[in-house]
């Protein structure tokens, strides 16, 4: 199967095929190619960026991102509950607005200074 | 005296790269910005993939902006103007810079210009389409800026047009917020995004990438109603008889940036027609004498860690001991541009950096740099694409009056 690596911006176009042996990967120029292929082929999983309402008028959103990767089936389910939430304090980057989210295993994390 | 050290004008990466660095030299720099807030486009860029290179981690665009905010708000050697507006350069023995705010007219003097203000995108205007201009009709930088800051949803059902990366994101942002993008129309036969974004942006989603396509018509008086796509050929012309009607209400423009060089063009600053910003030399510095230009404002980068990069660069030469330049040219083949396009022997370190983009797609390749005739440099490539900008660091050593080429040849032929 042709996938192309997302870990960096060289964005390899890998050749990946399940064998008896296992996963078999060529055209990756480094290893995290191998388990990016791995992963694809068996639990694909991707990170999330998107923004979450405020309460402030100056600022109605503020930026967000998964604190790690999801699996990719629940990216839609995610964005449906990050839809209800709402800053409610000025955040600075790096703190976690929803620990833990839906139980998917990262954290959701502003990612910028709400403070003016 | 002047006032300051450099002005920054820009307070995206670019701005704050060049001013930490000058600042970290111990120069006393002014950085201003006309918005209110700094990170220039970066602001609106929440999506990740920002500082793979420079810091290892898969950062999101305000992220990145936010480390080096940090950095320019802890240095006591960076004054920072926030919603001020450049509105005259004028260069005496010194650059006086007159600018606009809440506070009136003010004029600040400095021995160096750093010029940072970024790109625009190309617009509607810009490309062919006949029809109505309704509402609706904007380009994806704009359609970013309304769903990422403004937290409005300019669609609910959408056509875009180009397949620039900015583009690309769009598609996945606007189709995690709920509307449609039916496709993304490129009109030449290949894509000009980066690989990896069509495929997280485009295939993870189901939205089909057409190449080779253009939208010939809008339609739609208050509001885009439609559009008309239609195939074209290879010259770009439409092939008759291939139209076809998409409902949609908004349609988005993803057809490149060009820099924004009317600061430099005020100031009779040499401009490349390749690049469309100003010709500089290795440490950055335009055809004027203490006149630098970084970032987007320089050449089109697709990644900010560069940006990064060359700001640095001229961050650090500005604050170096002044001498008499001696600028050689760079003659090059097989490049869509190559950057710096002039070297300052006068001021020429074991290794200079270069950055690059092909002038055609490469399966592989070789890149040459030879000095009177005789090669004195080379490096093997595989895959060289023209959306994709590379960085190579080349040893040159030279003497006034030799003659320097640049080739990029195809990697299969010898
Ligand atoms: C819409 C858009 C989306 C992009 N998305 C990506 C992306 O996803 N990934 C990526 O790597 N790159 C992206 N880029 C490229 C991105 O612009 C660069 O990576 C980086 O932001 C360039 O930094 P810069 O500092 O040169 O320019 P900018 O970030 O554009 O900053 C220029 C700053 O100068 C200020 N300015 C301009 N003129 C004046 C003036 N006369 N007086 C005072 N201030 C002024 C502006 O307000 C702005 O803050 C995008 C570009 C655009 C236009
Ligand atoms: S294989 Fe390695 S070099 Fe290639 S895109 Fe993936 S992470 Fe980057």
């Amino acid at each position: 199967m042709r996938l192309v690596c997302i870990v960096c911006p060289n964005g390899c176009v890998l050749e990946a095929e399940k064998t008896p042996e296992g996963i078999k990967v060529t055209g990756n120029k480094c290893k995290r190619g191998i388990a990016f292929a791995t992963e694809e082929l068996t639990a694909p999983k991707r990170s999330l960026t998107t923004t979450v309402a405020t309460v402030y008028p100056d600022m109605p959103v503020v930026p967000v991102r998964t604190d790690g990767e999801i699996p990719k089936e629940k990216i839609f389910d995610l964005m449906a509950y990050l839809k209800k939430v709402k800053a409610d304090k000025r955040y600075r980057a790096g703190e976690v607005i929803c620990k833990d989210a839906m139980g998917l295993g990262a954290d959701i994390i502003i990612t910028i200074d709400m403070i003016e | 005296m002047s006032d300051y050290k450099a002005i920054v004008i820009g307070g995206g990466p670019a701005g704050l790269a060049a001013a930490l660095a000058a600042a970290n030299e111990g120069a006393k720099v002014l950085m201003i910005e006309r918005e209110a807030r700094l990170g220039g486009i970066l602001k609106q860029c929440v999506h990740d993939g920002f500082g793979v290179i420079r810091f290892g981690e898969k950062l999101s665009g305000c992220e990145y902006a936010q480390r080096f905010i940090n950095g320019v708000k802890q240095n006591a050697n960076i004054e920072v103007r926030l919603q001020t507006f450049v509105i005259q350069i004028e260069k005496t023995e010194e650059f006086r810079i007159t600018a606009t705010s809440a506070r009136g007219i003010e004029v600040f003097t400095a021995e160096n210009l750093v010029l940072a203000n970024g790109c625009r995108e190309r617009t509607a205007r810009q490309v062919n389409i006949h029809g109505t201009r309704p509402a609706g009709v904007m380009t994806a930088g704009v359609a970013q800026n309304y769903v990422n800051l403004q937290g409005a949803l300019p669609t609910k059902r959408c056509v875009i047009l180009g397949s620039g990366d900015i583009g690309l994101i769009m598609a996945r942002r606007l189709t995690l917020e709920g509307a449609q993008v039916v496709g993304v129309y490129e009109a030449k036969s290949t894509p000009s995004g980066l690989t990896r974004n069509i495929s997280q942006c485009l295939t993870d989603f189901n939205i089909p990438l057409h190449l080779s396509k253009t939208v010939k018509r809008v339609f739609g008086n208050n509001r885009v109603e439609a559009v008309e796509i239609c195939d074209v050929n290879d010259k770009m012309e439409y092939i008759d008889g291939t139209e076809e009607i998409i409902a949609c209400d908004a349609l988005i423009i993803s057809v490149g940036l060009i820099p924004e060089n009317e600061l430099a063009e005020s100031l009779h600053i040499q401009i490349d027609p390749r690049t469309k910003g100003p010709l500089v030399d290795q440490n950055m510095m335009t055809s004027l004498d203490g006149v630098y230009s970084v970032g987007n404002a320089l050449h089109v980068h697709d990644l900010v860690d560069y940006v990064s990069e060359t700001a640095e660069i001229a961050g650090k030469a500005l604050t170096q001991p002044k001498k008499q330049r001696e600028w050689t040219d760079i003659q090059h083949n097989g490049f869509l541009y190559l950057v710096p396009q002039k070297l300052d022997l006068a001021a020429l370190a074991d290794k200079t950096v270069f950055y690059f983009r092909t002038a055609i797609p490469l399966a592989s390749a070789i890149l040459k740099a030879s000095v009177d005739g005789e090669v004195v440099f080379t490096k093997k490539y595989a895959h060289l694409k023209p959306p994709e900008m590379e960085k190579v660091e080349v040893p040159l050593q030279l003497q006034q009056g030799q003659k320097v080429v640049f080739s990029l040849e195809d990697g299969e032929v010898r």
